[in-house]
């Protein structure tokens, strides 16, 4: 069984077209990226499987049901959700506002102090919300997603506020959850140090899906380009070479096909005066930059 | 039920957090005996003197403090935790809208009731313990009577905030919502019946009119209260209802009426909210 399935989903609002036919399967265990600019349709996609809104055209299931069904109740036990920029009760301390959204799911006391203590807020959980810096408050929000043990993770801009450490640790969290079996949707537009963490990519445009699949099949889907850059004195460049560079300070960029990734760099080894190569393969962002690219020219054809 | 319980819980720790609870109680206590303890200043005499004098001139000033304390305590019920993101959250949970908003409400409902009880029963202890006219069996009654329409006044304006808190999408304009809320029933409301008095010289239907009294809960909270201490003489727009001999039981039933409808509108407008 899926864990997420959207088939022909659509979503309007008052005539504004938000999702235009999205479809997805999400297995257990997978962690998706959810990529798109602002008001690409993201975080609709994530309250229709969350099931706060109905969908206008085709059918949503999480866990094989209809998540605004008669049945969802039993479903948001098994959901976690950590939404862009919550601020939580200022008044209340750490440990009082997880207690009390452990009461409402229904979870076990307990775990409300390991969680703090896994996301490394045992230290502040007898301190005020109000003094919490963005980082923790983000931390306080990642423990409430994961009260209860969900088995379908649904995380929107996570990691918006935290600094690059912070980032880093998040992730890692990210990825025992999912060696623990969770499913996951990960929502973002901040995309450097993504990559290692997700299965999957599916990038969203003015409410249409652009692209889905794995990184690797993105990468050589969009055939972009690997870019050598190449510094020394008095490069000379072979000459089949030469009509793919350009000049750079100190240097030459060259830019091949993935095919011809090895060929091109034994022939660039080969030059004698090579002081320094650097390589740059496609990454997630130029796969993006690619994918908002095309969407932007559609615009002006 | 037990996630109801929950949120009522916890909004109701927010009041005693927030020193809600403590400066409501005192609002209410120090009104109280100040009114008790001079409220016969004018015939030449300070001190405690006749109880049902007293209680009635209490419940003229309850009408302007209690509504007012309310709308600002629940006004920003919904508003604010859309706000702050906790609404879209709270969703997400094994919970339903009516669930939450009813929880809220009764968190409030029990911050007022609180205060009510303590804050005029204070006032109640003091003037059993220093007035010598008047023995503790006299004061029990009336006093109960009195907190227990005035907890009933505050849940009513309670649900009317929780009301506007629901269907606004900002709190600043909930806030100002409030104010004309609080604005038309304590001042316009009887003004504008007055001014429907005077302009036709007296001319109206004196049988429909004394029921206009009853579109107002301040006035029937005073009416049920002016019933119960059926010796006092009726002045001001109150005389008008002498003519209609309202039922203390009809003018319950009314204020009760008062109670329910909010608290449905509320929960009607909340399901509507769009996350």
């Amino acid at each position: 069984m899926n864990i997420v399935e959207l088939q022909q989903v659509g979503k309007h609002y008052q005539g504004v077209e938000a999702l235009n036919s999205i479809d997805l399967s999400l297995q257990q265990g997978e962690v998706l990226g959810l990529f798109g600019h602002n008001g690409a349709g993201k975080t609709t996609t994530i309250k229709l499987i969350l099931g706060l809104i109905k969908p206008t055209a085709g059918q949503v299931r999480v866990f094989g049901e209809d998540p605004t069904g008669d049945n969802a109740y039993q479903l948001r036990r098994q959901l976690g959700f950590l939404q862009e920029n919550v601020s939580f009760y200022q008044q209340m301390t750490g440990r009082e506002v997880l207690r009390y959204f452990a009461k409402l799911k229904g979870c076990d006391k307990k775990q409300v102090s390991d969680l703090l203590e896994e996301v490394g807020l045992d230290h502040a959980a007898m301190r005020r919300v109000k003094t919490y810096s963005k980082g923790m408050r983000q931390r306080l929000g990642l423990a409430q997603a994961l009260l209860g043990q969900p088995k379908l993770l649904l995380l929107d801009e996570p990691t918006v506020g935290l600094d690059p450490i912070a980032t880093q640790d998040f992730y890692h969290g990210i990825a025992k959850l999912k060696a623990q079996g969770s499913t996951i949707i990960l929502c973002s537009h901040v995309l450097a140090g993504v990559e290692k963490y997700i299965d999957r990519a599916l990038i969203l445009g003015q409410g249409h899906l652009l692209a889905e699949g794995s990184l690797a099949t993105l990468t050589e889907k969009t055939d972009l380009p690997v870019t050598f850059s190449l510094q020394g004195s008095n490069l000379q460049l072979p000459i089949d070479l030469q009509a793919n560079s350009s000049a750079i300070n100190g240097g030459y960029k060259v830019q091949v096909s993935q095919q011809q990734k090895m060929a091109t760099l034994q022939q660039l080894l080969a030059i004698s005066s090579l002081e320094n190569i650097d390589i740059h393969m496609p990454s997630l962002e130029d796969i993006y930059t690619h994918y908002m690219n095309d969407v932007q020219h559609g615009e002006h054809a | 039920m037990n996630a109801i319980l929950t949120v009522a819980n916890k909004e109701f720790h927010d009041g005693l957090r927030n020193r809600w609870v403590m400066s409501i109680s005192l609002i209410f206590a120090l009104l109280a005996t100040g009114l008790a303890y001079f409220g016969a200043a004018a015939s030449g005499q300070a001190g405690f003197t006749n109880l049902s004098t007293t209680l009635v001139s209490l419940a003229s000033l309850a009408v302007f403090v209690i509504p007012l304390i309310a709308l600002m305590l629940a006004y920003d019920g919904v508003v604010g935790e859309d706000e702050s993101g906790t609404l879209l959250l709270l969703m997400t949970y094994p919970l339903s809208r009516w669930q939450l908003l009813l929880g809220k409400m009764m968190g409030h409902w029990m911050i007022m009731a609180f205060s009510t009880i303590i804050g005029f029963g204070l006032s109640a202890i003091i003037m059993g313990s220093f007035s010598e006219n008047t023995s503790w069996s006299e004061l029990l009654i009336p006093y109960t009577f009195f907190i227990t329409f005035a907890i009933l006044l505050g849940w009513i304006f309670i649900a009317i905030a929780t009301m506007i808190s629901a269907s606004v999408a900002e709190k600043s304009k909930a806030a100002g919502l409030a104010l004309i809320v609080w604005f038309i029933f304590v001042f316009m409301f009887d003004l504008s019946l007055l001014g429907l008095l005077v302009g036709t010289e007296g001319n109206v239907n004196a049988e429909l009119f004394p029921y206009l009294l009853l579109l107002n809960p301040t006035d029937v909270f005073r009416l049920i209260i002016i019933s119960f201490f059926a010796e006092q003489q009726l002045t001001g727009l109150m005389a008008v209802a002498q003519h209609a001999q309202f039922s203390t039981l009809s003018l319950i039933l009314s204020m009760l009426a008062w109670f329910i409808a909010p608290v449905l509108g509320a929960i009607a407008l909340f399901n509507k909210r769009k996350l």
